[in-house]
């Protein structure tokens, strides 16, 4: 039997590039692959017949959980003192362009 | 063939505005106020995107939201879902960011309304929807050049609605106006200023005669805004006159040179993979709360603008003006309550008040001048102390230092000159000085207003007109008198 | 002396405020007892003596001056490195939060604290909570304390490893797709996942938020229902959190199975299953029925789809979870002077994440892309639906839905890491309950090969006294095993 791919190494490259993840000319082969078996193993739901059914996003049943619109003071040097690199109180982060 | 010149051009809007009146973020209790802050002071776990950490809806935001929504004739939806827009960007602490869009076609909290302009113009509004704000990014330099990006986070998590119009604007002006009057309108309801910097942006998509749809990103005014449209289309007419063809891309306007740039051509197509937000519940909105929400609106622009007129008797220009900006507005109600002639009192709000606020960049409530400057100011000329030409001069300083009209006029001996024997003085210099136009004056009306505008010239423009006139008359009619004896 | 630590927490509780036992001098057994075992097994990541000691001192303290101290007072709780505890590095076992320490506390943490619990250190996990074998840590393996050439289940298998090798008294896990009952079922343990909404997950670091719950682990089902008890609870920082208003679960801690009917459906029992472990389930569902429970063979077809429905959403919600983690903010950061963000982004993200997390980004990234969504995200929500509506309408007729809580025996380490979907397949009996946000438990019930079995009992929503009960009550009534630790 001929498996079918289910996704091609440009996909794994488009879907790395999207997921900000660097991949080898290798890595890519290799996901390809195992993204095609496991992808093969989620079609099974092609075999359920879900016309009419609407989505669970939610289990819980409730709605509208909201806070009041009331500002609470943060400590202003507790989040600083993990950030990898700084610029005086910036974030540093590489070039834009 | 057409011209380019005539080809039609087609605007479409995505306002983010700021729901400035909100204490916290929308997300997390951090203070929303972060405008005069050092960066990263107003930033908690929450909005920082740390791990573990959850969002929790601003009740406060959602009923603005709403009420945004009515005022722009808007479907509210009964039943809303936030979801996750996911892309990866240095100012986004999750790289998502958390909206009510849905490209599977899902419900934002409202949709299908519309502005209609001054002049009776309709542009529709698609949706609009909640959203929280990105972090800033500044640059050593230009966004080009600089080796680093340094974010701010204090703005991640800030409430905005994002306002999304059909391409229904056909010039820059267009949409300027468009934006005035959605500012004026979320004034109006208190829930957005749009007078804070960088509190309305927006992007803007452009196509010339139904062509390629060109987006303009980072516009962070409304005065940018023109700006921006107006470079973007002289860019566009200018390929297609050389015959080039017109690529869909994204733009960026770059404030500093008043430029649009291509910051990329894209290596790789974006795609959102929008999902619902697993972290928060569905928003119930009742007929009944929006039924409770219309009739607790409060004046929008268009009754505010027909009340004035009909209250104050001024003319429907001087209204819509006023009504576009509700801080001006405001001030000129609040002046026509203690003067007695607001249409008057109107054009000098609109005519030189406006211009000077534009000349100077400011917004109203930024300067120092108060009603009671502006009515001092009003009776002043009213009992001819000092001319109309004189108080524009009195009406700027106002605005500079809050001082009365009566302290300004004294500080700078501005008052007219009502002495008229120093204007006869006068008169018979320029006259001796002037003897060509003194023959003519003899023969021309003319003439004569040459020599009351040399009269004034000599007095700096302290002497009053109509005493200048009656000076400059009489000592005609004696020239004439002596000639013909 | 080591007697002491195994004894359940209540029992321990007991000894503690009657100063038969001082916490210091239990808490520095559990670091005693750390310090023997602890290379062979691998339960921690961190550990916390300094701060422990500190904490039992001052339980201590309260005790002599005879002021009130909480219902888990010196007790030694280990938690699972996912959860967020202020000032002590929480990695999720990956380079990429290797240095990262919280400023704040997860809500459960918090609780845990308020009763004086003692937070002995930080477990072992597989990275972010993806695996089942707790073999995708960045810190290596954890070994199963009844045999050390196999795996403890996972993800919490650090978690489950150091209760059953005697390091410490009570644990709490996070339970996915199963990652609490899983571990419990190989360590001889019980794991109880609660409702969906029952406890906070503010300071989880979330893997699949739709899915997932803290969970306890530990030794006998009287100490899972004292546990779940603290940690329990609305919370308003995690809207998902229900103000349930529930009763003590402690107080369902009775013999009680009599006219209880349980469901067993046929679809846990299918190709796959380990017959070894299908039979000593079946002896346990035997024993209730004697007891006074009656059970019914049922078929619920929606089980067969749910594997793949459950990982479809985890790494779909995963995908967007895990984007956060760039080197901006907090964690790991590669030195990128010179690249730009983009470039910057996906180095870091490559060199931080470990394989499996990285294949789980990419899948999730798959099922919510355009052009795929519907068929598959958006399709295993639907499923998900199905399931929940099956499950309810089974509810109908039965207490209780029993079925092993592991298609197999404990395996060993490196025989499921060429296969990833080999891996996903250990899921199958556990991911149902995560779907449908009904609360399931693990209890021990024998063993087959000198190896632990589990069983696994579901509930209706919020009816963990249910599953308390019939645990309880099989817990009791049961032989003890044979099973032996190897350390």
């Amino acid at each position: 039997m001929v498996r079918e791919k289910q996704v091609t190494r440009e996909q794994v490259r488009h879907l790395a590039w999207l997921s900000r993840i660097r991949i080898s000319k290798a890595e890519e082969r290799k996901y390809a692959e195992e993204m095609s078996e496991i992808l093969r193993y989620f079609r099974k739901l092609d075999d359920i017949d879900t016309t009419g059914i609407p989505p669970t996003y939610h289990v819980v049943e409730v709605v509208n959980v909201m806070r009041d619109d009331e500002p609470q003071p943060n400590p202003p040097n507790q989040l600083l003192g993990i950030v990898p690199a700084r610029k005086g109180r910036f974030v540093k982060a590489p070039r834009i362009v | 063939m057409q011209e380019v010149a005539d080809l039609k051009v087609r605007i479409g809007l995505e306002v983010h505005c700021q729901l400035t009146s909100l204490k916290s973020k929308l997300f997390c209790g951090c203070s929303a106020d972060y405008r005069q802050s050092e960066p990263n002071t107003h930033i908690c776990p929450v909005c920082m995107g740390l791990p573990g950490t959850l969002p929790v809806v601003n009740r406060r935001a959602v009923e603005d939201a709403v009420l945004a929504a009515l005022a722009l004739n808007m479907e509210v939806s009964s039943r809303t879902l936030f979801y996750r827009k996911n892309y990866f960007y240095p100012d986004m602490p999750k790289n998502f960011q958390i909206s009510q869009y849905d490209r599977a076609g899902g419900i934002p909290i409202a949709k299908n309304g519309y502005i209609k302009l001054d002049g009776g113009k309709i542009v529709r509004i698609t949706r609009l929807q909640l959203e929280e704000d990105p972090g800033k990014l500044s640059y050593e330099g230009t966004i080009e050049t600089s080796r680093v990006a340094l974010v701010d986070y204090n703005r991640a998590g800030v409430a905005l609605i994002e306002i999304v119009t059909e391409p229904d604007m056909n010039s820059p002006r267009e949409a300027r106006v468009f934006l005035q009057k959605l500012r004026s309108i979320l004034e109006h309801l208190g829930i957005s200023s749009g007078e804070l910097e960088g509190s309305m942006r927006c992007d803007a998509n452009i196509s010339i005669e139904s062509g390629t749809r060109v987006e303009i990103k980072n516009i962070s005014s409304f005065k940018e805004a023109e700006r921006a449209l107006n470079f973007e289309i002289t860019r566009q007419r200018n390929l297609l006159r050389k015959g080039m063809r017109i690529g869909r891309e994204t733009r960026h306007w770059d404030e500093t040179r008043r430029i649009t740039i291509s910051l990329r051509v894209k290596e790789e197509e974006e795609d959102y993979r929008y999902f619902p937000e697993p972290d928060l519940v569905p928003i119930v909105i009742t007929s009944e709360q929006i039924e409770n929400r219309k009739s607790a609106m409060p004046e929008l622009p268009d009754r505010h603008k027909e009340r004035l007129m009909a209250q104050y008797g001024i003319p429907l220009q001087n209204a819509e003006v006023l009504t576009e900006n509700k801080a001006l507005a405001e001030f000129f109600e609040e002046c026509a309550r203690k003067y007695n002639r607001p249409d008057l009192l109107s054009n000098w709000l609109v005519g030189d008040l406006l211009s000077y606020l534009y000349e100077m960049g400011l917004e109203l409530r930024e300067t120092k001048i108060t009603p009671e400057n502006v009515i001092s100011m009003l009776k002043l000329i009213d009992c001819g102390t000092i001319s109309g030409k004189i108080a524009k001069d009195v009406l700027k300083e106002m605005l500079l230092t809050g001082k009365s009209a009566e302290e300004i006029v004294e500080e700078k001996s501005m008052k007219r000159i009502a002495d008229e024997e120093y204007l006869k003085q006068l008169t018979e210099k320029i006259f001796a000085s002037n003897p060509g136009a003194v023959r003519d004056a003899l023969r021309m009306e003319k003439a004569v207003r040459f020599l009351v505008g040399q009269l004034m010239k000599e007095t700096c423009g302290k002497a009053d007109p109509q005493l200048a006139n009656i000076v400059i008359k009489e000592r005609l009619k004696r020239l004439r008198d002596e000639e013909s004896r | 002396m080591s007697d002491l630590l195994e004894l359940p927490a209540s029992r321990l509780i007991s000894k503690i405020r009657a100063q038969e036992v001082s916490a210091e001098e239990y808490i520095s057994k559990c670091y005693e007892r750390i310090e023997k075992v602890e290379k062979r097994i691998h339960a921690f990541i961190t550990l916390t003596e300094k701060m422990a000691l500190e904490k039992a001192r001052e339980v201590d303290a309260k005790i002599r001056s005879n002021r009130s101290v909480g219902s888990l007072a010196g007790i030694a709780v280990a938690v699972k490195d996912n959860i967020c505890t202020l000032g002590v590095r929480t990695t999720c076992a990956s380079k990429m939060l290797e240095s990262f320490t919280p400023p704040y506390d997860a809500t459960v943490v918090e609780r845990l604290k308020s009763q004086d619990a003692v937070i002995i250190g930080k477990t072992n996990m597989d990275e972010f909570a993806m695996g089942s074998s707790t073999e995708h840590s960045r810190f290596g393996p954890t070994r199963n304390p009844y045999d050390l050439s196999r795996v403890p289940g996972g993800s919490s298998g650090g978690s489950a490893a150091a209760v059953a090798s005697l390091e410490a008294t009570l644990a709490l896990g996070s339970d996915t797709g199963g990652s609490v009952r899983c571990p419990a079922s190989f360590c001889n343990l019980v794991g109880l996942k609660p409702t969906y909404g029952l406890v906070s997950r503010y300071g989880l670091i979330a893997y699949a938020n739709s899915l997932e719950q803290i969970s306890p682990i530990t030794k006998c089902v009287a100490d899972a229902a004292l546990l779940t008890d603290v940690i329990a609870g609305h919370d308003n920082r995690d809207s998902t959190s229900i103000d349930a208003g529930r009763s003590s679960l402690s107080r369902h801690l009775v013999e009680n199975v009599a006219g209880m009917r349980i469901g067993v459906p046929q679809e846990f029992f299918g190709r796959g299953t380990d017959r070894d472990v299908s039979k000593v389930v079946w002896k346990a569902i035997t024993k209730l029925e004697e007891l006074g429970a009656s059970h019914t063979e049922i078929k619920l077809e929606c089980l067969d789809y749910a594997l793949a429905s459950y990982y479809i959403i985890a790494t779909s919600e995963a995908s967007s979870n895990l984007a956060r983690y760039d080197g901006l903010r907090y964690g790991f950061r590669l030195e990128d002077d010179g690249y730009d963000w983009s470039t910057a982004f996906s180095r870091n993200r490559r060199s931080g994440f470990g394989a499996e997390v990285k294949r789980r980004i990419m899948l999730g990234t798959f099922a919510l892309s355009a052009g795929y969504y519907d068929e598959y995200y958006l399709k295993a929500q639907r499923v998900r639906t199905l399931i929940r509506q099956e499950l309810e309408k089974a509810f109908k007729s039965f207490e209780l839905l029993a079925a092993p809580t592991m298609p197999i025996l404990p395996f060993r380490l490196k025989e499921k890491l060429r296969d990833p979907l080999e891996m996903y397949m250990c899921d199958v009996d556990t991911v149902v309950a995560n779907l449908a946000g009904i609360p399931a438990i693990s209890v021990p019930c024998g063993s087959s090969r000198g190896l632990p079995v589990g069983i696994q009992f579901m509930a209706p929503v919020f009816r963990e006294d249910l599953l308390i009960r019939a645990a309880y009550t099989l817990e009791q009534n049961l032989v003890q095993t044979s099973l032996k630790l190897k350390i």
